[in-house]
């Protein structure tokens, strides 16, 4: 028969859609409105999964995000498995494929549950005990076997082929949960007209009435109720209910993240539809009604699968119409798991109770279970649990005031519900740094002093009864909003109390049982006492050491017990233990929200310039300059990097080269005192530069040391168009905004980035001038007229353009600014132009071998933020006259000043064929001893086929002083000798870039 | 995630923003009168207090404007933000405390 424990009716399941799922590839058939595990659980099907160290058969503990024990892999087609699901959570629906984990070969015959067997060597503090010796042993032995044990679940290996969004959101109040307290919040708030968003991790809102069959809220059913204030919700404008939606981080100023599980649940997800949304919610004001977690009894043998906890038994029978078995024994010490009976035995199960609690302690709950003809016994222990794969009876005893125990009663069972009080969920206090307080009549941590505009309501803040739950979330939500309206709530009282209990008296050997406190750590009652019994005192290092609290639940149905075992081991009251720090996130939340859309070309923005297609088009290999990606070089068929960059390099020298130098930065400098602020921020003068010439601008930081370079032309009195580095850009440009606003805010200056707005073409080479010719229009480009480093304005093929006679490779060159959507067009008419000349595009690997065979340094590569002017050999552009310039005071600082700087110079290789390596150091003598004296370092080596050699420029200390002599550069077979040399390698006089 | 309050958009998250380090150190108006001493003193030599932080930040994805703030260094609170050349309502603690 299908779904053998499945009741006859009740639950919130729809009976008329049935689904069908796998486990472990055999079919599980449930209802829409089933979770995996309650679909499970219809099945009668309690072993779901095998713990993390021991390998324990384990099943399904909890009905919510708390759940330790019951983690699938989850498949949900092609890339798309998911490990360490939590089966309570994972909506059930047809097509899914769930897989059990941690197991070999099967779940029923696992041979890792040798482990068990070996229990008494896997102590806490187990590897770190056991693997210490012999040490040469953790490489290659220890460390492979613990990698291949560790883990749970498998990680998907192919790349997830869903998408993510992101989402920011902006509310007057935010309310987390959606259960009693969470909805009168929000609809006190909502009844303000504030702009709320109510957020509820369940597929459902409702939290607890959605399994409250038996209570009344104000007169109706709380079903009902939940109807009507649900609909109330929705009917509001300025409400925003979200389902399937983690608030998961709580961070500053009321910062709050949320995970939305868009489409998981549904069957055939339409394809627009994201699979998951981050949320990002800046609330004025927030209400935290998380609820509570229900905390287990630790006894041997508590973790058989049949086991459960009393409220999830419950949650099972009155939401899902399942029953987890049909004989089942709560065991508790606390009232609320007479409701969960009461509920098992209206739903027609057979029903017994186990109460720690004395008879008198006991409330109206226990007369009213007895008179419902269930057998309960008060004053009673749990010594343990019976069965292997399943639980099949509980063992008891009567325990007097003393803690003795009288003799054992087994109670035969296939489901046991167990219940040790509640511990409110204040995860989301605690990440908002608000401080906890112990609260002794409720044995729980709940929320103290507020650090942000919070409150919390209802169970979370330690608030059991309905009513009062209803109460306190309405005047919190009212509050929140601004108001301060109040409502009474009349409700059925709810059964609450308990004996705080730590671990169930027992007469057995406490060093022989497993008690387990930590489910899905396999951590016991023993692992704790021992780790404190060896000197972990605080509870943060008692985490750590046995690893209880940790893992994907993070301890949120154990760490009260585990405080509550630490602290009765070092004799102290509770509070004095302190609790773990809470961390983000609540739950797990997958990579792939947090990630959103910033995946492959949205990862981080690429820039290109208005020539890319058509250098793609010409075969150009990029390379990223900053954010740019630029031309590397242009190789014909055939051709490797060195042979392209040798013909690039020819071609310039010998014709004419094109090269797209649109990446440069560009800042357009205006204003009446903009020649003052070029005064006070360059080394060089500008004051009596004229309109039309341009000049090499060298700009220092205040320390003295070069920040970026370029040139910059005067285009009228108080105008200049200045540029920079292409990885400089943004920097310079804050630079002088920051000297403007907060220096010199009299200046009146105007800083506009053009990067974007000009592209340039760089035409280089002999043969530049005559390709130009024919298409410029209103400029005079003979020597004598146009000189180099002057600057024109006019046209070329009727665009308007800056043409400057500028050269970065020493020979005759132009730059080209024309505007960026026109530069396409321009480019194709150059490069046409200059096809009878033999133009030929080249890329930034040439750019960089034709500048350093003129020794032009590149601010970035010859510069490391430690270089002046002087070290680089540029102290001569230094205006002398000039009392002031930032950094200017910082060179006539002593180290600045001091002997044995590291100067630029040009090394040159005894083999002419041997490239040095780009930061390769540099020593004088080879049989000094080591640690050697490093004079410096190779800055910047290439294949120079102009000089037929290789060349290299270097810093290195007292270098100009060096010239001529012999010193040592490493290379990864040992030292090679070279020789010191100028570091202009080519046509040292400037007569080409003149011609 | 802050948020910081620029005197001339209001409030914005954090990552509008780049400090720039301790705010009220004028550029002095004649540095070669300083000595090597009081020039290194002013390039390099910055309050590390432990309490309230006058900073300077800027606006950069917003306003793109300079501005000033006190900033506790230890609960990390913005205790007030205010335009450049504008004074704050208290002074903060410059003295750097273990």
């Amino acid at each position: 028969m299908a779904q053998p424990f499945r009741l006859s009716r009740g639950g919130r399941i729809d009976r008329t859609r049935p689904i069908r799922f796998t486990f472990n590839g055999r079919d599980v058939h449930g209802f829409q409105g089933d979770t995996v595990a309650s679909a499970l659980l219809a099945e009668g099907r309690h072993l779901v999964g095998r713990s993390f160290k021991y390998h324990r058969p384990r099943g399904i503990l909890s009905h919510g995000s708390d759940e330790p024990s019951a983690l699938l892999s989850v498949d949900r087609g092609p890339g798309r498995i998911d490990p360490n699901n939590r089966a309570s959570v994972v909506e059930a629906r047809d097509g899914l494929k769930t897989r059990s984990q941690n197991h070999w070969p099967s779940l029923e015959h696992d041979i890792g549950a040798v482990n068990d067997l070996l229990s008494p060597v896997f102590v806490a503090g187990f590897y770190y005990k056991t693997f210490m010796w012999p040490r040469k042993f953790w490489d290659k032995v220890y460390e492979p076997f613990i990698r291949a044990a560790a883990g749970l679940g498998k990680a998907p290996t192919e790349a997830d082929p869903d998408r993510y969004a992101n989402r920011h959101a902006h509310c007057d109040v935010l309310v987390v949960g959606a259960g009693p307290a969470g909805l009168a919040a929000a609809l006190a708030a909502a009844r303000t007209g504030k702009r709320v968003i109510l957020a509820d991790e369940q597929a459902e809102p409702g939290g607890a009435l959605l399994h409250e069959t038996r209570a009344e809220i104000d007169g109706r059913p709380a079903s009902d109720w939940l109807a009507a204030t649900l609909a109330d919700l929705d009917a509001r404008e300025n409400v925003i209910l979200l389902s399937r939606t983690t608030v998961f981080g709580y961070y500053n100023h009321n910062h709050v993240a949320m995970a939305e599980r868009v489409t998981d649940h549904l069957p055939n997800a339409s394809g627009t539809a994201p699979r998951e949304r981050l949320w990002q919610v800046r609330a004025a004001e927030v209400v935290l009604a998380g609820g509570s977690h229900e905390r287990p009894l630790v006894f041997a043998d508590n973790d058989r699968p049949g086991i459960l906890l009393a409220e999830s038994v419950r949650v099972f029978v009155n939401r899902y119409g399942v029953a987890p078995g049909r004989r089942i024994v709560f065991a508790t010490s606390g009232a609320s798991a007479y409701t969960a009976a009461l509920d098992a035995k209206a739903a027609g199960l057979h029903v017994a109770l186990v109460d720690l609690r004395p008879e008198a302690d006991c409330g109206p709950e226990l007369r009213q279970l007895r008179a419902a003809g269930v057998e309960v016994l008060t004053g009673h222990t749990v010594i343990g649990s019976k069965g292997a794969k399943r639980v099949t009876g509980l063992l008891v005893a009567p325990v007097g005031s003393d803690g003795r125990c009288g003799g054992h009663r087994l109670l035969p069972c296939d489901c046991v519900g167990m219940s040790g009080g509640w511990t409110p969920a204040v995860h989301l206090f605690s990440q908002s740094r608000g401080k906890l307080v112990y609260d002794a009549e409720l044995d729980a941590f709940v929320p103290g002093t507020s650090a942000q505009a919070e409150r919390s309501a209802g169970s979370a803040k330690g608030t059991y009864d309905l009513a009062a739950c209803l109460g306190e979330g309405y005047a919190a939500g009212a509050a929140a909003a601004g108001s301060a309206e109040r409502r009474a709530f009349t409700a059925t009282p709810t059964a609450t109390g308990f004996l705080p209990v730590r671990a169930m008296p027992t007469d057995a050997n406490p060093t022989k049982i497993r008690a387990f406190v930590d489910f899905q750590n396999d951590v016991t009652a023993k692992d704790i006492k021992l780790a404190v019994r060896e000197g972990f005192h605080s509870i943060e290092h008692v985490k750590r050491y046995t690893t209880t609290g940790m893992a994907t639940d993070q301890g949120k149905t154990s760490n009260m017990n585990a405080l509550g075992i630490v602290a009765g081991q070092l004799d102290k009251a509770l509070p004095g233990v302190g609790t773990t720090t809470f961390r983000p996130p609540y739950t797990p939340v997958t990579f792939g929200a947090l990630v959103g859309p910033a995946r492959h070309a949205l990862f981080d923005p690429i820039r290109t310039t208005p020539i890319h297609g058509w250098a793609e088009a010409h075969g150009a290999l990029f390379e990223n300059v900053a954010l740019w990606r630029r031309a590397w070089y242009f190789p014909k068929p055939g051709e490797d990097m060195h042979a392209a960059v040798a013909r690039e390099c020819a071609a310039v020298r010998e014709g004419v080269g094109i090269f797209d130098a649109s990446t440069l930065g560009k800042i357009e400098i205006v204003g009446p005192d903009a020649a003052e602020f070029m005064n006070r921020l360059y080394i060089n003068p500008w004051l009596k530069l004229e309109p039309g010439r341009c000049r090499y601008g060298l700009m220092l930081k205040e320390d003295g040391y070069i920040l970026d370079d370029g040139v910059v032309a005067r285009v009228a009195p108080d105008c200049f168009h200045v540029t920079t580095t292409t990885g400089g850009a943004a920097r310079v440009l804050a630079h002088m905004e920051d000297y403007l606003q907060t220096e010199w805010p009299d200046l009146q200056v105007f800083l506009t980035s053009t990067t974007e707005q000009w592209a340039v073409i760089a035409l280089q080479g002999p043969k530049a001038r005559a390709v130009i010719a024919p298409l410029v229009e209103g400029i005079d480009l003979s020597p004598e007229a146009f000189p180099h480093m002057a600057m024109r304005t006019g046209t070329i093929c009727g665009v308007p353009i800056r043409l400057f006679r500028v050269s970065f490779t020493g020979e005759l060159g132009f730059e080209i600014n024309v505007p960026a959507d026109q530069a396409r067009a321009v480019w194709e008419a150059v490069y046409a132009a200059g096809e009878p000349y033999g133009i030929t595009p080249y890329g930034t690997e040439t750019m960089h071998v034709l500048r350093a065979e003129k020794g032009y340094i590149i601010v970035g590569q010859e510069t490391d933020g430690t270089v002046t002017p002087d070290d680089v050999g540029l102290a001569g552009m230094i205006a002398k006259a000039k009392k002031d310039f930032v950094g200017k005071r910082s060179l006539s600082r002593p180290d600045v000043v001091a002997a044995g700087r590291k100067q630029l110079v040009g090394l040159v290789t005894e083999d002419p064929k041997r490239v040095l390596d780009e930061g390769a150091q540099i020593v004088a003598d080879t049989d000094q001893p080591i640690p050697m004296t490093m004079l410096g370092h190779v800055t910047s080596s290439y294949w120079s086929p102009n000089c037929g050699r290789s060349i290299a420029m270097a810093l290195v200390a007292d270098g100009r002083a060096l010239q001529g002599s012999t010193l040592h550069v490493t290379t990864p077979e040992g030292f090679i000798s070279v020789t010191v040399v100028d570091p202009v390698f080519l046509d040292p006089k400037g007569e080409r870039i003149n011609a | 995630m802050l948020l910081i309050a620029c005197p001339h958009c209001g409030n914005r998250p954090e990552t509008e923003f780049r400090c720039g380090g301790q705010a009220h150190i004028a550029r002095p108006t004649d540095p070669a009168a300083l000595d090597d001493a009081a020039w290194s003193e002013h390039l390099f030599v910055r309050a590390n207090p432990r309490g309230v932080h006058a900073e300077r930040w800027c606006h950069v994805h917003g306003c793109g404007r300079w501005f000033n703030a006190l900033r506790d260094t230890v609960s990390d609170r913005f205790i007030e933000t205010y335009p450049a050349g504008a004074e704050p309502s208290r002074s903060p603690d410059l003295q750097t405390r273990a």
